[in-house]
């Protein structure tokens, strides 16, 4: 029997690992009506206690979206969205908990079994955490302990209330209101998200890390990150996320927003594991996301690193504006899809500055009937002197009945710049595997070990308890693709 | 103990063994010669559970277990180890972490307890040793890179951390200087014991100047056609295998 008939055999026949996430959380919670109109926009204001400049902000961003259309260009499907459909808001009901001992305790458990421990004491040491349960952040831990360093870390509702000269000066700067449909939305109607501020010369004494859960039924999450590294000051900041298993998909939509100024570097990791539907694509999540970051300054760094296993549709395009002289971009992926997931995923770095560099390695792996593209854009502008670039854009197939597909996009105006492309397709070779399984290992181990491999250059760049926390999931993802 | 018992496989519809008869007793080394596409890394395939060979025919068992059944892994488990004619490479899989994971597995599959990096790394360093190797064997990915005589070197190095009760080694010798031929010979005599034996298989006698057999089997068309002592091998080698399958 042939290997490639032998792996298509036993992804037929093998029962997928079961999302180990899938749970509900039974909680009271407040929903506003279904759709979305001006109204909504001015109750979720109203309900964050927002400032006037606040309200004028989303209602133009509503507005925007009105007139926009949804994009088309992806190489993803789905049905149409029912926009009218969705909850655009869903928080635990009552007052938010001031403190930790205030946290609905059912609350709490649900963190536990994700393995977010929220008590300080009982926290991972040297990551502070900041929880976002649905639409609003739940629980920020060790901020007193963040404050003695000048570092701001909170919900980002908070910041709007707390610091508002900050969130006046940087919000929309990197992803503007109108900038692409989605973006929009979330501009329109987010509830919550992380809002961190290193001071000038600080660097982050701990690994900031937010964890983001959907739970409520029908509801979109648009979660809004905004971080600030001033100058010289450095930061490495990681999400996760998860969500129950439902039948029906759910939206996604958040814009997270960088901006590094001189000297600064933002180090951005990302564990993706929303709930990705089940072994016959029903169900899942949405996930349409614009993440972004600016380097102003001369010498900062931004340091995208994502390994996104989750999600139906994932459409996400993590960047960075390389403005200032001598910054520096990077974009480290690893993309793997299974089943019936669909993944359009890639970076853009635009170079503006002189002397600017960017780094984008991507692994993109696809097993089952799923479809995995790397869509990228290298834009050199003509004031980026001396500018260069490089891009690795590897995919790994696993079966016959997955694709694998690369979209670089390379705009030069600068005679000076210097672009490097390379890419590779791969599959899992019969005799990698049969050489894994004479030494002892099963067939499940020996793909894991040859796909760990393969996103080793991606594996490294993420923070080393994230990092063993990925390799494990790349595994468990895999689980039933290949037997 | 091996018992091989009147073996037939084919490839496709190409019939490639066709009744191959060998017991290798344990604490013995036995080696198989014969001419190109006389089946003898069909045999080793066989033997070791790669998919693409229809087993049509006869019995293999390996201390009275039948292994035709068994997934490569359970035969992996069972003691059998494979040295490849042409080790595979394993991009971005450091060798350390390779040859720990395969060891760990085969010790669970035997109900023995794990070894953790530490002493894995004890053994593995103290084993680099004994076999005249670098230490930063452990540290490159699977293969990659390596020249011919290291890929060749790597498998006796995994064959010494995995211990097994048979080893099947394919062609070995192939594209070996005569160093690197010294070390994987002496990391075969190193195993010689009354529980461990060998399946030697090789196109040329120099490697039996260093690892002494205690048969020579000679395979020809798919069949073991004669059977001797040590000088067997120097026989074939003054005359060549014409008129081996008419014996």
């Amino acid at each position: 029997m042939s290997a490639a008939f032998e792996t298509r055999n036993t992804v037929d026949t093998l029962a997928t690992q079961k999302y180990k996430y899938g749970f509900e959380t039974d909680i009271a919670m407040d929903e506003f009506p279904k759709g979305l109109n001006e109204d909504i926009v001015r109750l979720i204001s109203a309900k964050k206690d927002e400032p006037e400049w606040m309200l004028a902000w989303r209602l133009k961003a509503y507005a925007m979206w009105r007139k926009m259309e949804e994009p088309d260009w992806a190489r993803i499907k789905h049905p149409p969205i029912d926009y009218e459909n969705l909850y655009y808001y869903a928080a635990p009901s009552g007052p938010a908990p001031k403190s930790l001992d205030e946290v609905d305790p059912e609350l709490l458990t649900m963190y536990e079994k994700l393995g977010i421990p929220l008590n300080e004491r009982a926290a991972l040491a040297g990551v502070a955490v900041d929880a976002v349960f649905d639409s609003v952040s739940v629980a920020t831990t060790f901020r007193s302990t963040l404050a003695k360093s000048g570092v701001i870390f909170c919900p980002i509702s908070e910041a709007v209330r707390e610091h508002p000269e900050l969130v006046q000066k940087y919000l929309g700067s990197v992803v503007p209101v109108g900038d692409n449909y989605f973006a929009a939305l979330n501009s329109a109607v987010f509830s919550d998200g992380s809002f961190v501020f290193i001071p000038k010369g600080v660097r982050c004494p701990m690994e900031l890390s937010t964890y983001f859960r959907i739970n409520a039924r029908n509801t979109g999450q648009f979660e809004r990150t905004l971080i600030i590294a001033e100058e010289g000051a450095g930061v490495s900041y990681l999400e996760g996320c998860t969500a129950p298993q439902r039948d029906e998909n759910q939206l996604h939509a958040a814009v997270v927003e960088l901006v590094a100024l001189d000297d600064a570097k933002i180090k951005y990791s990302t564990v993706q594991n929303w709930y990705p539907g089940d072994e016959n694509g029903k169900g899942g999540i949405y996930n349409f996301v614009t993440k972004r970051g600016a380097c102003r300054g001369a010498r900062s760094k931004i340091s995208w690193t994502q390994v996104e296993t989750g999600s139906a549709i994932t459409w996400k395009y993590p960047s960075c504006i390389l403005q200032g002289e001598g910054s520096v971009g990077e974009f480290y992926s690893v993309a793997l899809t299974n089943n019936h997931q669909q993944a359009d995923t890639g970076t853009k770095m635009i170079h503006l500055g002189r002397n600017t560099t960017s780094t984008i390695i991507s692994k993109g792996i696809s097993a089952g009937h799923s479809n995995n593209t790397y869509r990228g854009l290298v834009k050199i502008m003509p004031g980026a002197s001396g500018a260069r670039n490089f891009t690795q854009c590897d995919s790994l197939l696993i079966g016959d009945q997955c694709g694998a597909h690369t979209v670089p996009y390379i705009e030069s105006r600068n005679p000076s710049a210097k672009v490097e492309h390379e890419a590779t397709t791969s599959k899992i070779a019969e005799d990698q595997l049969f050489y894994c399984r004479s030494r002892g290992l099963s067939e499940e181990d020996a793909v894991g070990l040859i796909v760990n491999g393969f996103c080793k250059d991606v594996l490294k760049e993420l923070p080393m308890e994230f990092a063993v926390e990925a390799q494990k999931l790349l595994a468990v993802s895999l689980e039933g693709s290949v037997g | 103990m091996l018992e091989i018992k009147n073996l037939s496989a084919s490839i496709g519809d190409k019939e490639i063994l066709r009744g191959v008869d060998l017991t290798v007793p344990d604490g013995e080394i036995h080696a198989i010669m014969g001419p190109n596409g006389a089946g003898k890394s069909t045999l080793s395939y066989v033997l070791s559970g790669r998919e693409g060979y229809e087993v049509t025919g006869g019995s293999a068992t390996y201390n009275g277990e039948n292994i035709l059944a068994l997934t490569p892994e359970a035969r992996a488990a069972a003691g059998i180890f494979l040295a490849f004619q042409y080790p595979v490479e394993l991009p971005g899989v450091g060798n350390a972490n390779f040859i720990r994971t395969a060891l760990n597995a085969v010790k669970r599959a035997r109900g023995e307890a794990e070894l953790d990096a530490v002493a894995f790394l004890k053994l593995a360093r103290a084993e680099l040793k004994n076999l005249s190797m670098p230490d930063d064997m452990l540290k490159r990915n699977v293969n990659v890179g390596f020249s011919g005589g290291e890929k060749k070197r790597n498998e006796v190095l995994q064959m010494a951390l995995l211990r097994p009760g048979l080893a099947i080694l394919d062609e070995t010798d192939s594209g070996l200087d005569i160093d690197a031929l010294k070390i994987v010979s002496d990391g075969v005599n190193a195993l010689r014991s009354p529980k461990f034996s060998a399946l030697v298989i090789t196109h040329y006698q120099r490697l039996l100047d260093h690892i002494v057999p205690d048969r020579v089997h000679v395979l020809s068309a798919g069949r073991i056609v004669r059977s001797g002592g040590p000088e067997l091998a120097l026989e074939l080698e003054a005359h060549g295998y014409v008129g081996q399958e008419a014996a």
